[in-house]
């Protein structure tokens, strides 16, 4: 009886041992998580204020202006326009 | 050595006094504690909260809008408001100098604010630059803090700002997309109750926070590349003709997706201010008297009925025809011509000979399938309806007019709808302005022998004798109709204001764009829509089809210009 009442306590406490581990080691993936999803909204908020700059870089009057002017690109004459069908029949 | 001191006994009265005062002092203290901690209690709990509990909002990301390639449209970023809670603000005069410097507000101001000790919630400036922001905490005064909120930023600024609308001070949108995808774009705020030391640091939350969630992003069917070019050629048009107003709309013909809208006057979406009457979207929300514009419905109803063919010829006598009371003119006679003709030189008294030989339901049949009378849903606030009067009440003369696009509004985006049914072979489709997966399925209105009929019709109007051969596009065939109308001014047809438009579409083969333009009020002296609205319309389909890499279906020496010396082909208005 002795024997056996040993055996469940040794069990006892390997399993709260077990679960005090188990535990911390969530704790720490918790705030692994956290931090991780910090760096996620922080990236999003970077990734947004890139577009932003990049489409306002990329303003199409910008572009205009820059290479009709800056440039001194023009839109060739329609005439000069070749229009290549898809497959490479005419 | 020990001396016996006497006992002395002191009066029983003393120790009882003494102790009925003592725990009368205790009585006290616990009616004293009763009254505190049961009677009292929200009240005192409320305050202590005030002291060191808040709640914060947490902002949720509201979408982002992209056009049809993924370019933004709309965005948000976050940007800091900086709040104070002025009972926990210790700030000496230099400290508040230094702050209403970086705030860019007068000190006095700041003071005053930071004064009111009964709010514990005070917005000191709202939207500033993250970094800016910073170097404020960098201060380090206690009991002023930030909130993180989002600025909505719109990279196309006015060229599309029309379309998209904007959003007011709290992310709410306030018209235009904005404001009818709202739900959709805008998350759920989340909250979060903290307990915060003296300092402001924040050492535990309260209860679960609640993460907020954010709004979802919206794909438009627009281009901005095509949107660009609309708008800047309109923009140019209404300059160069000192117009009022104007509009454009590009759609799909395939899929009745519109891939451009622009209107003018525009506004900068994201500094909205003194926008009144320039933030209307003209071509989905206002009505004109579209004019001749109307004229291919009339061809096509009479085609339809089978009372004329397209080689029909009909008698348009010297020039005018009196119905009733009325009388209409031509200011071209040309005694006789054939439908395609009353359509290529525009004839007024051709179209109502046409219109009077339908019974009038026939018509109104006709007008209502084509989606005139019908607001156009394509979820945008204040959709017009236009006006297309039940046949009931119909005169001979209305009914002849009306064949010409008189006595009948609608707005732009109807008018470009209904053109497709020419390109679509009779089929009218769905428009939308979201990016769509596949074409819907439209429902035929139409024969597909009339609406061919009807586009070789229309290609005959920008051909040299037609009323608009500046519509012609290189590269390209085009088929289109022009419009000259009088403006309806309370009531009356105003002699000297016109709005001139032209509706067509390319390549004329198997049309792959329709475009409308619509100017309001051109008044430097020429105000024809073939002279007006159909070089907008040639520009911007040439490039826009060209963007699209769609094939040519013509030499590239298609374009005949007629001599300087021609007689112009007048547009009866």
């Amino acid at each position: 009886m002795i024997k056996l009442n040993l055996i469940l306590f040794a069990l006892a406490i390997v399993s709260a041992l077990g679960t005090v581990t188990s535990q911390h080691k969530a704790r720490k993936l918790y705030i692994e998580l956290q931090q991780q999803q910090e760096l996620v909204r922080q990236y999003d908020v970077e990734w947004g204020q890139l577009q932003l700059e990049q489409s306002t870089w990329a303003m199409h009057a910008r572009i205009e202006q820059i290479a009709t002017g800056h440039l001194q690109m023009q839109v060739p004459d329609t005439a000069r326009i070749q229009a290549v069908a898809p497959g490479g029949a005419h | 050595m020990a001396i016996a001191q006497p006992i002395i006994l002191l009066p029983a009265w003393r120790r009882r006094t003494l102790l009925i005062v003592v725990l009368m002092c205790f009585v006290v203290l616990l009616g004293r504690a009763v009254y505190l901690q049961g009677l009292h209690t929200d009240f005192l709990q409320q305050k202590g909260d005030a002291r060191y509990s808040r709640t914060l909002k947490l902002s949720a990301h509201r979408g982002m809008m992209a056009d049809r390639n993924g370019e933004a449209l709309a965005i948000s970023t976050p940007v800091e408001s900086v709040w104070a809670s002025p009972p926990d603000v210790t700030i000496n005069p230099d400290q508040l100098k230094k702050l209403a410097q970086l705030l860019h507000v007068k000190p006095s101001e700041v003071g005053k604010k930071l004064e009111n000790s009964e709010r514990e919630f005070v917005y000191l400036k709202r939207r500033m630059p993250p970094e800016e922001a910073a170097r404020v905490m960098q201060l380090g005064i206690p009991g002023i803090f930030l909130q993180r909120e989002y600025r909505r930023f719109y990279p196309a600024g006015d060229v599309a700002a029309h379309l998209i609308g904007f959003t007011g001070i709290e992310d709410n949108g306030q018209e235009g997309v904005e404001l009818v995808y709202n739900d959709w774009l805008s998350g759920k705020q989340g909250s979060r109750r903290v307990i915060k030391d003296r300092q402001g640091h924040i050492i535990e939350d309260q209860e679960a926070v609640k993460v907020p969630q954010d709004g979802h992003d919206l794909v438009l069917s627009i281009d901005r590349k095509i949107q660009y070019l609309a708008h800047r050629e309109l923009a140019r048009a209404v300059e160069q003709h000192k117009a009022r107003a104007g509009a454009i709309v590009v759609l799909d013909a395939k899929t009745g997706e519109v891939l451009a809208i622009s209107n003018q006057p525009s506004y900068n979406p994201n500094n909205p201010v003194n926008i009144t009457g320039r933030s209307r979207n003209r071509a989905i929300v206002d009505t004109f008297e579209p004019g001749s514009t109307l004229k291919p419905f009339t061809a096509a109803a009479v085609l339809e009925a089978g009372t004329f063919r397209p080689d029909t010829m009909i008698d348009t006598g010297n020039g005018s025809l009196t119905i009733g009371k009325a009388t209409i003119h031509d200011p071209h006679p040309a005694n006789a011509l054939d439908v395609a003709h009353v359509i290529q030189k525009s004839s007024n008294i051709g179209a109502a000979k046409m219109a009077l030989s339908l019974k009038p339901q026939v018509l109104w049949g006709m007008f209502n399938q084509m989606g005139f009378g019908a607001p156009v849903p394509v979820g945008f606030p204040g959709e017009a309806t236009g006006r297309l009067r039940p046949w009931q009440h119909w005169q001979p003369i209305e009914q002849a007019t009306m064949a010409y696009g008189h006595g009948i509004s609608v707005s732009l985006l109807q008018l470009v709808r209904a053109y497709g049914v020419f390109a679509n072979d009779g089929e009218i489709k769905p428009v939308s302005l979201l990016k769509i997966k596949e074409a819907p399925i439209g429902q035929h209105v139409i024969s597909v022998q009339t609406a061919r009929e009807v586009r070789a019709m229309l290609e005959l109007v920008v051909q040299p004798g037609g009323t608009a051969p500046k519509a012609q596009v290189m590269g390209y065939r085009v088929a289109g109709k022009t419009g000259t109308a009088h403006k309806l001014i309370n009531g009356e047809y105003a002699e000297d204001r016109y709005v001139s438009s032209f509706v067509g579409m390319a390549p004329a083969s198997s049309p792959r764009l329709i475009i409308a333009v619509m100017i309001d009020e051109p008044s430097d002296g020429q105000y024809y829509g073939g002279a007006v609205a159909a070089p907008v319309f040639s520009a911007v389909m040439g490039d826009a089809l060209r963007m699209l890499a769609v094939p040519q279906d013509a030499p590239t020496n298609n374009v005949v210009i007629p001599p300087d010396d021609a007689p112009e082909v007048k547009e009866v208005v």
